[in-house]
């Protein structure tokens, strides 16, 4: 474009001024990119729910065990397609409690069926179902502390102990991925075989169940036929859908989204004022400019034009480098993996920052843009004597 | 390069046909009649001085004439083209063609270098990078700063900026050079240098330049001196 020049020469006129500006944006940017990622990985848990899949647990409270043998009985309940079952371990590593990931025995076979999201290679699926210390790990937190296949993991549980007292060994045999970028790879899963006959007390129960259902539409069905069968009975359950149930963790954190939104709301408020003043002040300082313009014959239309660029440059500059940081921090990997196990800024946060981008820089632009092209000539070239 | 019609002189050569024109100001409730029923006729190819006393309306005059604003009453008319008949937006484009405008304090872009601002009114042609930089070379040679191309305004002197100036006003080989007093922030010496160079342009490439000055040392090197006073025009200096 050839007025590229004069809008360049233009925006560096006031280097100090600019610069500044550039910087609110940038921070203000920033900022909008850090808080989608924390809002990302603080919904990841439900936008990963399976829709098909109900979570069974004890009626009175999560923490609270329900028997092995519920597996087996609810896969006879019309609408049911598979079932598996978590039980909450709290495995500390290194008698450091910040270090802190997931820890849960599992019955491999069906794990595995039930969560196609988690990806583990044929060959170490295989090495699983032959090795009874076996675990595997996800990605995230092989990464976080540097694991191989082959390594010995040792754990403590303050829930429960070993027999015969010492710390929990666990070999690790493979490494999952996940099948999408939000897919939770923070887990450590070992069998519960082997945990069930090591562990000092409590044989037979399990944490809660993951029951798939044959037709997601007839999931509170199939949930009010569990709930039944097990009604009246020492251990009475809830099932609900798996969305639902991470839903319940985030809503104990809060309404995040909303908290955000507010944040940002305020900050592109003040971000606009800021740059808006700048682009005030740019016109008005350059009245007699801006008759030269129009008497040299640049019409009105291309006078706002031009104003509107350079703003819309300004606004570019600064809020595509503060999302390019946020994107950049997130290269790294989560900074707190026991917290943000998910920590990227997704592509229609991206696209949603840059249409910010280019709606800040018209909003910004539009007033003095429209005070330039109203201008009249004569009048703007008397300012200069 | 001017023929009839389109921004060249009429019949009978004259070039500006300035028929009856007021310019009345408001300022708050009072009315300022600037101009007042004023008729002038400028032949193509002539070097007209207009002199008058601050505030007659000299500027204001110039600027009808440049198609800059617009009378309260009467008509304008350069060449065949009727300035009041036109939009704001075929103005603009008619000034781009057919006027050169030369101001007292230069009015050059501070940000960008002398070829630069010579190259401003080129923007707004179809012409390209090339094209345009061979007719900006041409223009800052007839004004004898093509060593000066590269340089920006405040590191030139009043003199060589005001030359800048004239070259951005006849790069784009417009019909009529209009001038608001281009001698009135210079020394003598500098002065002196760029009415000869108005003189020649209007000598040798056929200019028509109206020249707004307070300095009869100025109006001497035109070819015809106007007399602006109370809204009128007289050939002789008012008493
Ligand atoms: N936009 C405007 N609004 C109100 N008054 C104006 C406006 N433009 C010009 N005037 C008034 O019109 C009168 C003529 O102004 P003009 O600038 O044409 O005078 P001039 O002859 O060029 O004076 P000088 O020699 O000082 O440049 C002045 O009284 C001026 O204040
Ligand atoms: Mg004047």
């Amino acid at each position: 474009m050839r007025f590229l020049r004069l809008v360049w020469g233009n925006l560096m006129r006031r280097k100090l001024r600019t610069s500044l500006t550039l910087l609110s944006v940038c921070v203000a940017f920033l900022l909008f990119g850090l808080l989608c990622i924390i809002n990302e990985a603080f919904s990841a848990g439900v936008t990963m729910a399976g829709a098909d899949r109900l979570i069974v647990r004890h009626k009175v409270s999560l923490i609270m065990s329900l028997p092995i043998t519920y597996g087996a009985r609810m896969q006879r309940i019309p609408g049911v397609d598979a079932t598996t079952h978590w039980t909450w371990f709290n495995g500390i590593y290194q008698d450091d409690p910040r270090n802190f990931f997931g820890t849960f025995p599992v019955e491999p076979e069906s794990f595995l069926a039930m969560h196609r999201e988690y990806l583990l290679p044929p060959a170490e699926r295989e090495a699983w179902l032959k090795t009874r210390t076996g675990a595997i790990v996800g990605r995230t937190l092989a990464d976080r502390f540097g694991w191989k296949v082959g390594d010995r993991i040792p754990l403590m549980s303050p829930i429960w102990p070993r027999k015969g007292d010492g710390a929990w060994e666990f070999d690790i045999v493979g490494i999952y991925d996940g099948d999408k970028k939000s897919t939770d790879t923070s887990g450590f899963f070992f069998r519960y075989d082997y945990f069930d006959e090591s562990r000092a007390e409590g044989q037979g129960l399990v944490g809660w169940y993951v029951v798939r259902v044959k037709d997601p539409d007839r999931a509170a069905e199939v949930a009010a036929a569990i709930d039944a069968e097990f009604a009246n009975s020492p251990y009475e359950t809830k099932a609900e859908p798996e969305g639902a149930f991470a839903q319940s963790f985030v809503e104990q954190i809060g309404s995040i989204g909303t908290i955000l939104l507010a944040i940002l709301s305020a900050v592109f408020f003040t971000i606009l004022l800021v740059a808006g003043n700048t682009m005030a002040q740019a016109v008005r300082e350059r009245t007699a400019e801006l008759g030269v313009l129009k008497a040299v014959g640049f019409t009105n239309e291309r006078v706002l034009g031009l104003v509107l660029v350079e703003s819309c440059l300004l606004a570019a500059a600064g809020g595509l480098s503060g999302l390019a940081i946020a994107w950049l921090l997130t290269l790294g990997g989560s900074p707190i993996p026991a917290v943000f196990p998910v920590f990227y800024l997704p592509t229609r946060y991206l696209l949603i920052g840059v249409g910010l981008v280019l709606g800040l820089g018209i909003l910004a632009g539009l007033l003095p843009a429209l005070a330039a092209m109203r201008l009249r000539v004569a009048v703007a070239l008397r300012r200069h004597a | 390069m001017s023929n009839s019609g389109e921004g060249g002189p009429g019949a009978n050569g004259i070039l500006v046909r300035v028929d009856g024109v007021d310019r009345t100001f408001h300022r708050g409730a009072e009315e300022i009649h600037v101009l007042d029923g004023l008729d002038l006729e400028v032949p193509q190819g002539e070097f007209l001085a207009l002199m008058g006393p601050s505030g007659s309306g000299k500027t204001t005059l110039l600027n009808l004439i440049g198609g800059l604003d617009r009378p309260t009453r009467g008509s304008v008319a350069i060449g065949g083209d009727r300035l009041e008949s036109m939009s704001a937006r075929r103005l603009a484009a008619w000034r781009a063609r057919h006027v050169g405008l030369v101001f007292q304090f230069y009015n050059l872009l501070p940000v960008l270098s002398a070829a630069r601002n010579v190259e401003l009114p080129l923007l707004l042609t179809h012409m390209s990078g090339a094209e345009r930089r061979r007719h900006v070379a041409v223009a800052l040679e007839v004004v004898g700063l093509s060593h000066r191309a590269n340089h920006y305004p405040r590191t030139l002197s009043g003199g060589e900026q005001q030359r800048v100036g004239i070259a951005r006003a006849i790069v784009s080989d417009p019909t009529l050079l209009l001038c608001d007093e281009p001698t009135g922030d210079l020394d003598r010496k500098a002065g002196d240098e760029i009415l000869d160079l108005l003189q020649a342009l209007n000598a040798q490439h056929g200019k028509t330049i109206i020249m707004v000055t307070h300095d009869p040392h100025a109006s001497a090197r035109a070819t015809r001196t106007v007399h602006l006073d109370k809204g009128q025009l007289s050939m002789e200096a008012p008493a």
